[in-house]
């Protein structure tokens, strides 16, 4: 209960175990996964036979480590290049969204309003399969009508994009729209009073003003896309993103390399995720 | 005046993206595998309307029980991270301050930074036969040959309730710290107990968090793919991979489109009635997330 009504210790301690649990259970997983990428065996399992960085820099006839492994290193960067497109498209558009959500007034804007929510509750493999039917129908008509190849509609990165973004968008329109939310509109005014047109207000008040949401919203969008696997799993061709390649060697069985890359994506995205957390005081 | 005003410009401009993201990604799309999930094969590049996929779902039992198991465990694992989440969501709520709390939060953020690829390998390793849970049973001298703890159900339930903790934890905690603890001192004095207290003013406050957060969890486990095929392995029956068969390994996307037609109808039908029983509004509930 809350802290100004009697607990008896009971209670207390028992809470104080649950919770405990409760965060074991959480992070069980994750520590697994770290601590054994540094086992020295070919097998992410027990035992254990000694630390090793072997599969991060071994570069041997039956140990390839992360930086040395090429096909791994390769599917880093597709989704890099993925989730770069994913991010400067679903933070433009959803900067506009959110003007168009919090300013402008326009006929259909409630139904406008709830299609924009929509792809948050459509399952990630239902999005990849229909734009992968839709996108597959129109090449099919442009080639038997014209004789004309559009490889972008095929399964590829273009489509993966295309999936990726037409729901991250929406979780970036949300959050550029919460920050428009509480703009103070008569700064607005007060320089439009003062002479100022409206691109320059929108490009030196506005802007600056949402500045923290739209980097915030691109930092999420870029994680977001990076560890997308159900959407991507459906639209991809021939250039595999890391987690369509890591589940492809999951399959065939785990091994050290897949902890160390692993290893190495909980890094990046727990710095990524520091830094948007120790902006913030420093925003307000 | 001729043409526009500057004003309906930059309406225009900025409703055409939204517009074709809707249209082309969205509603375009899904009309489209309404129409393909409706049509028949009937000669080479020749179709036909028809209701055959829908009876063939109905019809072949194995669609069919795959369709209600993947529901039924969807709902179960709902419950569970409900029940699982509420004492934590408590606790970092009202329970914890400063630091401790601070620390909570993140701990519960970082499973999620984590992908869904590196919690499912995590699970693989615990609970493979060769894996950290049957070695340690066995060294404590509870079994004597290692024990495949994957590919079954309650394994499933595990790795579901995992990846989907987090959507129903945030909601809760948002919903509990808006409750004023005022409230709940007051309900003390007048002589509530914890449990009266609980269910009469606790999870009446906490409901628009409780339904935002078993709608996020349903639905996420519904779709989800990675968990029920990699920890359920080939028994694992979950709906979205007859989808990924049909459409993917078989190419019969006549089939396909009417399986991702019948799950995309049941999630919607669901978190729609969970909406009405708890009198929510979709936008308000999605919001909260």
């Amino acid at each position: 209960m809350i802290p100004s009504l009697p607990d008896s210790k009971f209670l207390t301690r028992g809470r104080a175990v649950y919770v405990t649990l409760f965060f074991l259970f959480l992070l069980l997983p994750l520590s697994v996964v770290a601590v054994f990428a540094f086992n020295n065996s070919l097998f992410p399992t027990p035992p254990w036979k000694g630390f090793t960085f072997d599969w991060f820099i071994a570069h041997t006839d039956d140990r390839t480590g992360l930086f040395f492994d090429t096909a791994l290193l390769t599917s880093i960067w597709v989704s890099c290049k993925v989730a770069f497109w994913v991010t400067v498209l679903s933070v433009t558009i959803g900067t506009g969204n959110a003007f168009l959500l919090e300013r402008a007034q326009f006929p259909g804007k409630s139904i406008l309003t709830t299609m924009m929510l929509v792809p948050l509750v459509i399952p990630g493999v239902i999005l990849g399969i229909s734009i992968l039917s839709f996108a597959s129908q129109i090449a099919n008509f442009a080639y038997d009508q014209w004789e004309l190849e559009l490889e972008w509609l095929r399964p590829g990165l273009p489509l993966v994009v295309a999936g990726q973004f037409s729901y991250i968008v929406t979780i970036a329109t949300l959050t550029i729209a919460a920050r428009l939310k509480r703009f103070d509109e008569s700064l607005e005014e007060a320089a439009l009073n003062l002479g100022a047109s409206r691109f320059a207000i929108l490009r030196t008040i506005t802007l600056p003003y949402l500045k923290p949401a739209i980097i915030g919203s691109g930092a999420v969008a870029f994680l977001l896309s990076f560890e997308n696997f159900n959407t991507t799993l459906m639209l991809v061709g021939s250039d595999n993103p890391l987690t369509v390649l890591m589940y492809g060697r999951m399959r065939e069985g785990a091994s050290p390399v897949l902890n160390a890359v692993s290893l190495l994506l909980m890094m990046v995205s727990g710095i990524a995720v520091a830094l948007m957390y120790f902006r913030k005081p420093r925003q307000k | 005046m001729n043409g526009l005003s500057p004003k309906k410009l930059t309406l225009y401009l900025l409703l055409a993206p939204a517009i074709l993201w809707l249209l082309l990604l969205i509603v375009l799309p899904h009309t489209g595998m309404g129409i393909i999930s409706l049509r028949e094969r009937v000669g080479p590049g020749e179709f036909a309307f028809s209701f055959k996929q829908y009876m063939t779902f109905f019809e072949e039992p194995l669609y069919w029980n795959t369709f209600v198991r993947t529901a039924v465990m969807s709902l179960i694992a709902t419950v569970l991270a409900l029940v699982l989440a509420f004492p934590v969501a408590w606790t970092i709520a009202k329970v914890a301050k400063g630091r401790m709390k601070a620390l909570m939060l993140a701990a519960t953020l970082l499973p999620f930074w984590a992908s869904e690829l590196v919690r499912t390998l995590g699970w693989l390793i615990l609970l493979r036969g060769s894996g950290v849970i049957p070695g340690f049973f066995q060294m404590i001298g509870l079994t004597n040959e290692p024990v495949e703890l994957l590919y079954h159900d309650a394994t499933i339930l595990v790795g579901l309730v995992y990846s989907s903790l987090l959507f129903m934890l945030v909601p809760l905690i948002n919903a509990l710290e808006t409750l004023d603890d005022s409230l709940i001192e007051a309900a003390y004095d007048l002589g509530g107990n914890r449990f009266d207290i609980l269910r009469r003013i606790v999870i009446p406050h906490a409901a628009p968090g409780i339904a935002a957060g078993c709608i996020m969890v349903f639905m996420l486990t519904l779709g989800n793919y990675l968990t029920p095929v990699v920890l359920g392995g080939k028994s694992s029956m979950w709906f979205t991979e007859q989808i990924y068969t049909q459409f993917i390994t078989r190419f019969n996307w006549e089939q396909g489109a009417a399986f991702a037609f019948l799950l995309l109808g049941l999630s919607s039908l669901l978190v729609w009635a969970g909406l009405k029983i708890t009198g929510q509004r979709f936008a308000d509930a999605m919001r909260r997330t």
